[in-house]
């Protein structure tokens, strides 16, 4: 029989407030087992942990019993505890008060009867705990980072400069991301590339970089500290140490009709090509959808001026196999999709555009070289109508729930610019809230109005109406002077909603990390744990976690990459003893649990089994505690009970469950 | 006319509108082909009656000057209903002054499945007699 502690937690009065505490451990006190109960304000303190370590060493306590909060909060913290006061840490069950009882419950009689009978199951099971010792597992000292923009490239440079190999995947012929189309940045209004080349220089030159451009993650196995990864090197059809970036082939590629990614569409490409000038690495890609050669056979003209002899038809997608000890997820964003909004004549007019495809069209190196002019007849605006939250803030079905954060201070950027650039320009915002929260953004968004003479409107856009001139008619709302507006305009730019890259769904399928409803990637803890994602090993860098712009972008790569260091640094990591064991006795080796395993740890061997004196060949199943999770799939698959997870065994849910319905 | 709280939950219930969804963006008077007709525009539609100012609503002459569009419930970004709750109003007060217009089982014959349905209602509303 064990000797078992119970500590009950007031915790302040969240749940004592609910919680008749001194009931409780009345209740318990003569429970099996039970030979010491007491109650204290807050259990996780300091004080609460001297009790505890207290009543194991003076009453010899060889199992405990804490009923506090969810074990995802201070499950480890009590563990500790017990560890230092000499009992193993797998005699410690939590009692889940908090969350699954006071929390959700008004009535303090209700809510003391179940909290009951939560320490009860708990009791149950620590008496049939067995001590658990964790096994070691290695860390490969090299970390893989998915996606080469600014949050990709921040996130590897600082894991780099700790002295750790890092891989980026770049699913683009370059690395860049978002931050390479903008023109400028807020609230200082300095040049994005001129921010954003060094660090890709840097990223490339780096001893400790390795960048796999045109490259997509194919695969992920392993876990925490031992991923593998198959990385899909795609055909670039240039080989890549050849080429010397002289750019011949893209001036003579007769096929220069494909739409440029890069400038959204607004301008068109070669069929070989890199994104952009500054494309890193300055190695071409040829775009085989678009390419003479691969459709027709015929051309082959890049080949023949390349002095290189770097243009190779054959080449064919490559799969490299490599070995992470962390993953980062950096895959960014792009704008939504605006099929949905009719109402502001985007697929009707040219001179509608998103504000993404309006930092091409004032970037030096964009479709008009800077000169800000109508995409319809290159013509310079004279009225310009920027609108707010297009898609942002919805609870429809057409747009995102949330805020796209970025768009306020974009809009007073571009707003102010093209005051700066073109004073004789008429500038208006439909705007619903100006929201600049963040360091010198709102004195920016107010030189914007201030000294610029952007004209703000509080209020929203009905409908854009394309005129027969050209022209576009802007309906609108002035709610501050209760007036409809009418205005005449020749540019519309949308403050279009961001989303997460649509890839992010694959990615974080195949490496277990959870994503919301908008396909966010989700945070371990939103307030304590914003940088990984609940699945160990896996981090979370820029805006595939949430909105954001590129300060806040640049703090979270470089949270995220001492996230990744932290773990990298230990050369070994201790495993979660709790995992599957299957009795050879009761194995009939039908590989059901094999077929479950999400981790591939379950393998067969054929052993000699001695069953009740009889010795004969069996084939039966072996886990791999290393690499086994301890999920319980494959304890309830298995048809015969053979196998069961430790700490977890069947017998210690039933008994719970029996506690639960006594 | 029974208590204004009372009114503005009648208003709810019929329009199945919610007023607190209202971020007060304006999309719906910036929709609205009426606007200028209208003495309470749209979006104040919306928070007379998250504030319970029912008589004013009631009495006001943009009551019969929605031409039920709809433009404002299409896109309006937060699902408010603008147009409903426009409608519902207009019900509350036929009902004050002594019955609904149509009968239940008049509806069923007046149905066309290619119509909205609201259309219909709204339309035989204002066009009665």
């Amino acid at each position: 029989m064990q000797r078992v502690g119970v500590f009950v937690c007031h915790c302040g009065s969240n749940i004592a407030a609910t919680v008749d505490v001194k009931r409780v451990v009345e209740a318990i006190s003569n429970e099996p087992g039970v030979v010491h109960a007491e109650d204290y304000q807050y259990m996780c303190s300091e004080a609460g942990q001297a009790l505890i370590a207290k009543a194991i060493k003076e009453k010899a306590l060889t199992g405990i019993v804490v009923c506090s909060c969810s074990p995802r909060m201070h499950e480890a913290t009590f563990r500790k505890a017990a560890e230092r006061a000499g009992l193993n840490p797998y005699m410690v069950e939590i009692a889940n008060i908090r969350e699954h009882c006071s929390w959700i419950h008004k009535d303090i009689v209700e809510a003391t009867e179940k909290a009951v009978i939560l320490a009860r199951a708990a009791i149950a099971k620590v008496n049939l705990n067995t001590p658990l010792k964790p096994g070691e597992s290695r860390v490969t000292k090299r970390a893989l980072v998915i996606g080469g923009g600014i949050a990709g490239i921040q996130t590897a440079l600082d894991i780099a400069d700790a002295g750790y190999e890092v891989d980026i995947v770049e699913k683009t012929p370059s690395i860049g991301g978002r931050m390479s189309q903008l023109d400028k940045t807020f609230p200082t209004l300095d040049c994005s590339a001129c921010i954003l080349t060094p660090k890709m220089v840097e990223a490339a030159a780096h001893e400790k970089i390795n960048i796999y451009t045109y490259s997509e993650v194919d695969k992920v196995s392993g876990f925490v500290g031992d991923f593998t990864v198959d990385i899909r090197k795609k055909a670039r059809s240039v080989d890549m140490d050849k080429c010397t970036g002289c750019g011949v082939c893209q001036e003579k590629c007769p096929s220069k009709k494909a739409p440029s990614e890069f400038n959204r569409g607004l301008g068109t490409r070669s069929a070989i090509y890199t994104p952009f000038a500054q494309a890193i690495p300055n190695v071409p890609v040829i775009d085989r959808e678009n390419c003479i050669k691969f459709k027709t056979g015929k051309c082959g003209i890049c080949a023949k001026v390349c002095q290189a002899g770097a243009i190779d038809y054959e080449q064919k997608d490559e799969i490299i196999t490599e070995k992470y000890g962390a993953i980062v997820v950096a895959t960014g964003f792009d704008t939504i999709k605006l099929d949905n909004y009719d109402e502001y004549a985007y697929s009707q007019s040219k001179d509608v555009i998103t504000s993404l495809e309006l930092e091409r069209v004032m970037n030096a190196a964009g479709t008009t070289k800077g000169h800000l002019e109508r995409l319809s007849d290159g013509k310079a605006p004279k009225d310009i109508v920027f609108i707010q939250c297009v898609g942002s803030r919805c609870a429809d079905d057409r747009g995102k729930s949330y805020c796209s954060k970025i768009c306020c201070m974009y809009t007073a950027k571009h707003a102010m610019l093209i005051r700066d650039k073109y004073p004789d320009v008429n500038v208006t915002v439909f705007y619903i809230d100006v929201r600049t929260p963040g360091k010198n953004f709102d004195e920016f968004y107010r030189r914007a109005v201030e000294q610029y003479g952007v004209n703000y409107i509080k209020g929203q856009v009905g409908k854009v109406i394309p005129q027969p001139d050209g022209s576009l008619l802007v309906q609108g709302v002035d709610l501050l002077d209760n007036k409809q507006i009418l205005k005449q305009a020749d540019m519309v730019v949308l403050a279009t909603a961001i989303e997460p890259d649509p890839d992010v769904r694959k990615i974080a399928t195949m490496l277990t990390a959870s994503i919301d409803t908008n396909n966010f990637l989700t945070e371990a803890h939103a307030k304590l744990r914003p940088v990984e994602s609940p699945t160990a090993g896996i981090f979370l860098s820029g805006v595939c976690q949430g909105p954001k712009d590129i300060p806040e972008t640049v703090a979270q790569a470089g949270a995220a990459a001492v996230k990744a260091i932290g773990l990298l640094a230990k050369d070994k990591l201790l495993t979660n003893p709790c995992t599957a064991k299957a009795d050879e006795l009761l194995c009939n080796g039908c590989s059901a649990c094999a077929n479950v395993c999400p981790y591939g740890a379950i393998s067969y061997e054929v052993k000699e089994v001695n069953d009740h004196g009889i010795r004969e060949q069996r084939r039966v199943a072996v886990v791999n505690s290393a690499l086994c999770q301890g999920c319980g799939a494959c304890t309830v698959t298995c048809p015969s009970g053979a196998m069961d997870l430790q700490g977890f065994s069947n017998l210690q849910i039933i008994s719970e469950v029996d506690a639960i319905c006594q | 006319m029974s208590s204004e709280k009372n009114c503005a939950q009648q208003i709810k219930e019929i329009s199945g509108a919610d007023p607190l969804k209202c971020m007060k963006c304006g999309k719906c008077s910036a929709s609205c082909p009426s606007f200028n007709e209208m003495d309470i525009k749209p979006h104040q539609f919306v928070s007379y009656v998250a504030n319970g100012d029912i008589e004013a609503l009631v009495n006001s002459k943009s009551l019969y000057k929605c031409l039920s569009c709809f433009a404002c419930l299409e896109r309006c970004p937060r699902d408010v209903k603008p147009a409903k709750l426009i409608d519902a109003a207009r019900q509350l007060v036929v009902r004050q002054r002594g019955k609904d217009y149509l009968t239940a089982d008049e509806i069923p014959e007046l149905l066309d499945e290619g119509l909205p349905q609201q259309l219909l209602v709204s339309a035989f509303r204002r066009y009665r007699r």
